[in-house]
């Protein structure tokens, strides 16, 4: 299938490229920019005039539920979320039923998720087994079996040796470990940030500490251990405050933050909202601006959607008891967008967060760009149509989102993997 | 976003906690349980209010005194009550709380009484009825968490303006376990609504909620300190679990420090109230002493306690 995009406005983040420039598109890959190669006949025209055509999008996070809790969401169902999203590669936290940490399991995901041809799923195996914090897993094997990094979500490895060991080994293949700072003690049975919010409203409080002194501890070990550290879903002003002055005594650690950290904070919590309730936190206004900020100057890397699909029967009930999380793969493009338009940054920097950079951070080369001969997963959308997000919008199988009855800019049109139209919206 | 306990021309739809409920409201409440005072006095305690009405008592927590208040309440006003002691029944048997609900509307509920060990439980339930086209069945907030207890602190203000009549000339101090205390947060909120110009909380930092004094309270550690000249002591009750674990290290050192004795009492205001919510820890946050003493008032908050409680039935009936 040969397919020629013409007329679009193609950002290319990794190439910095943002012009008007057709796109030639043969057996899954990126044949041409600007001009046809010779003698190609396209099959397909996608009009893409008054459209950006971008890289697909590079989600860093993104729960799809399998194995284990299937009743929440499916691959299938989250794999059509993630191509409405314009989502074609993401990354898969652990925290599954049984746990990834088995080459096994993460051979089975890769092979289902294969066969469904829409996002390439590239799995983030555990730390240590079962996510216990006590032996390391067959990273070599784990990485043979496709996984791009290691993780232990949002469960703290409280052993600082075992912590220091696993870094080390993991530097031993110069693996990538993602870390999300959490101080297990300080955020014990806390639900939302220790603030005058969570005081008011009785709600158990998280302090910014809780951040930092994990962040601390994960800094120093890496710095002992050269360990390629990459923190997951920063949430402070403090805690982007600690990575920078590890930057500059000669650490190179990356980070990222949760889109929707973007745009609430705790007052959003309202009246005891349970779609607020999200780990880490939402933290206060200042923070949020910080966050806002960090994104804009490149201090925080990339954004990713966090989603974690939760179905009506874990958000109904009182908040401290609800599940945490966000469905978050259909908004990760038009709260992205909405930022750049509130921050009066360039498209093509906005995307950066999304595309490059985070391809770069779980260390893939053939996606999030569009240079020739990268694939051809692309994502092509109208950045000025507003839509409205509503249940029925929604593909992923949760709907727990506070975004629901807003309106958000950015309008997917069309998402290709590996050449082939795997999403187009009824104009 | 609409405030849940309000109908939108104002008036009370449900009672779910006194922070940012209008002053106005706050009053008419306490003048509309003044005359139920009375009732009690009569030989025949019943008003006609809630004639045919059912309440639901569901207490998700156990309860003595607010249940058994909430029960008289609704009985004086000629409601049919019906408890639930939820905690041992069918949650216990992986029932969620709005199925619990909804089967208890299915019922012919016209009012539910709930409490909650979850801060926001009461919310949810109000939405939940809005959301199922039940608006008509009214929601009182019998405690959650550590959020409110708004009819305790309506009682705690209708005792203050019983006794001291101004709100707008007092000194009123909160003492105790501020941070898991329902009970403080109604308490401050309803004090600083009503104009109180000065609220203390009196508390060692552990027992303090993250930026109290954003409450629009002034902070004591030191209890003697936070007693002189005031009109109004609120004592909190403090929770024996609370003394194990890292808040407190025994009750003896807490007696000794924030304890309300005679000698402390002193310090405030010749005429000062002391006030209680119960059940009391005699020797622990308060002394026998005071508790029995001539400046308490604690058997008099639990009478008032339910006058307000019926005069919020009423309105509510009233409004739905």
């Amino acid at each position: 299938m040969k397919i020629h995009i013409a007329k679009g406005r193609v950002i290319d983040p990794a190439s910095q490229l943002d012009a008007e420039q057709d796109l030639f598109i043969a057996d899954g890959k990126i044949v041409a920019r600007g001009a046809a190669p010779e003698g190609f006949k396209a099959d397909k025209l996608i009009d893409a005039a008054g459209l950006i055509v971008a890289p697909g999008l590079v989600d860093l996070s993104a729960r799809l539920r399998e194995p284990g809790f299937e009743y929440r969401a499916t691959l299938e169902s989250e794999m059509q979320a993630a191509m409405a999203g314009g989502i074609t590669s993401l990354a898969c936290p652990p925290d599954t039923d049984p746990v990834l940490d088995e080459p096994g399991l993460v051979e089975m995901l890769c092979f289902r998720a294969k066969k469904l041809h829409c996002a390439h799923v590239y799995p983030v195996a555990a730390l240590t087994t079962k996510l216990e914090g006590k032996r390391i897993t067959e990273m070599a094997e784990l990485v043979e079996a496709g996984c791009v990094a290691f993780s232990q979500v949002n469960t703290p490895l409280v052993d600082t040796q075992v912590l220091m060991r696993a870094m080390q080994y993991a530097a031993t293949f110069g693996f990538r470990v993602w870390l999300q700072p959490i101080d297990p003690f300080l955020a014990r049975a806390g639900v939302a940030h220790d603030g005058e919010v969570a005081s008011r409203m009785g709600l158990a409080g998280i302090p910014v500490e809780a951040e930092t002194i994990a962040l601390e501890t994960y800094l120093s070990l890496a710095k002992l251990t050269g360990v390629k550290l990459h923190i997951t879903r920063i949430s402070s002003a403090a805690a982007l405050a600690c990575i920078e002055r590890a930057r500059a005594g000669g650490l190179d650690v990356t980070c990222d933050v949760a889109v929707h950290h973007l745009h609430l904070c705790d007052n959003d919590i309202g009246y005891f909202d349970p779609q607020c309730y999200v780990i880490p936190p939402l933290r206060s206004q200042r923070d949020r601006a910080a966050l806002r900020a960090g994104l804009a100057s490149g201090k925080i890397n990339a954004v990713c959607s966090d989603h974690t699909p939760v179905d009506d029967d874990g958000k109904q009930m009182p908040f401290a008891e609800a599940e945490p999380g966000m469905t978050g793969l259909e908004l990760l493009l038009p709260l992205t967008l909405k930022w750049a338009l509130e921050e009066k940054q360039p498209l093509l920097q906005a995307l950066a967060r999304v595309t490059a950079a985070s391809a770069g951070i779980m260390g893939i080369t053939k996606g999030g760009h569009l240079g020739v001969g990268a694939r051809a997963d692309v994502c092509i959308f109208n950045p000025d149509a507003w839509r409205k997000v509503t249940r029925d919008s929604l593909r992923s199988q949760g709907k727990n989102t506070p975004f629901l009855g807003l309106e958000l800019p950015g309008e997917v049109r069309y998402t290709l993997v590996e050449g082939r139209v795997m999403y187009s919206a009824a104009a | 976003m609409l405030n849940p306990q309000l109908t939108q021309d104002g008036r009370l739809r449900h009672l779910l906690t006194l922070d940012g409920l209008p002053k106005s409201i706050l009053a008419e409440i306490l003048d509309i349980a003044a005359p139920f005072t009375d009732v009690a006095e009569r030989e025949v305690k019943k008003l006609p209010l809630l004639r045919g009405k059912s309440v639901f008592n569901v207490f998700f927590e156990n309860s003595t005194r607010t249940r058994t208040t909430f029960e008289i309440a609704a009985k004086r006003l000629s409601a049919d009550v019906i408890n639930l002691n939820v905690s041992t029944s069918s949650t216990s048997k992986g029932e969620t709380l709005l199925d619990t609900v909804d089967n208890l509307c299915a019922m012919g509920a016209d009012m539910f009484v709930m409490r909650h060990a979850s801060s926001g439980a009461p919310y949810l339930l109000a939405q939940h009825l809005r959301a199922t086209g039940r608006d008509h069945i009214s929601v009182v907030n019998a405690g959650d968490g550590r959020h409110a207890h708004p009819t305790q602190g309506l009682l705690d203000m209708y005792t203050i303006r019983h006794y001291k009549q101004d709100f707008t000339r007092l000194t009123v101090a909160v003492v105790g376990d501020v941070l898991h205390s329902r009970v403080a947060r109604s308490e401050i909120a309803a004090l600083t609504t009503l104009g109180v110009p000065e609220v203390r909380v009196i508390a060692p930092k552990t027992l303090l909620p993250t930026d109290v004094e954003r409450m629009g309270v002034r902070v004591f550690h030191n209890m003697e300190e936070g007693l002189k000249g005031v009109d109004v002591v609120m004592m909190l009750r403090l929770q024996n679990e609370r003394m194990q674990g890292a808040l407190l290290p025994s009750s003896q050192e807490y007696f000794k420090f924030y304890g309300l004795t005679q000698e402390k009492l002193a310090l405030a205001a010749k005429d000062a109230i002391v006030l209680h919510p119960g059940p009391m820890n005699r020797g622990v946050e308060i002394d026998s002493a005071v508790a029995d003493g001539a400046n308490a008032v604690i058997l008099p908050q639990v009478t008032f306690g339910i006058a307000v409680r019926m005069a919020v039935m009423s309105m509510l009936a009233a409004g739905n």
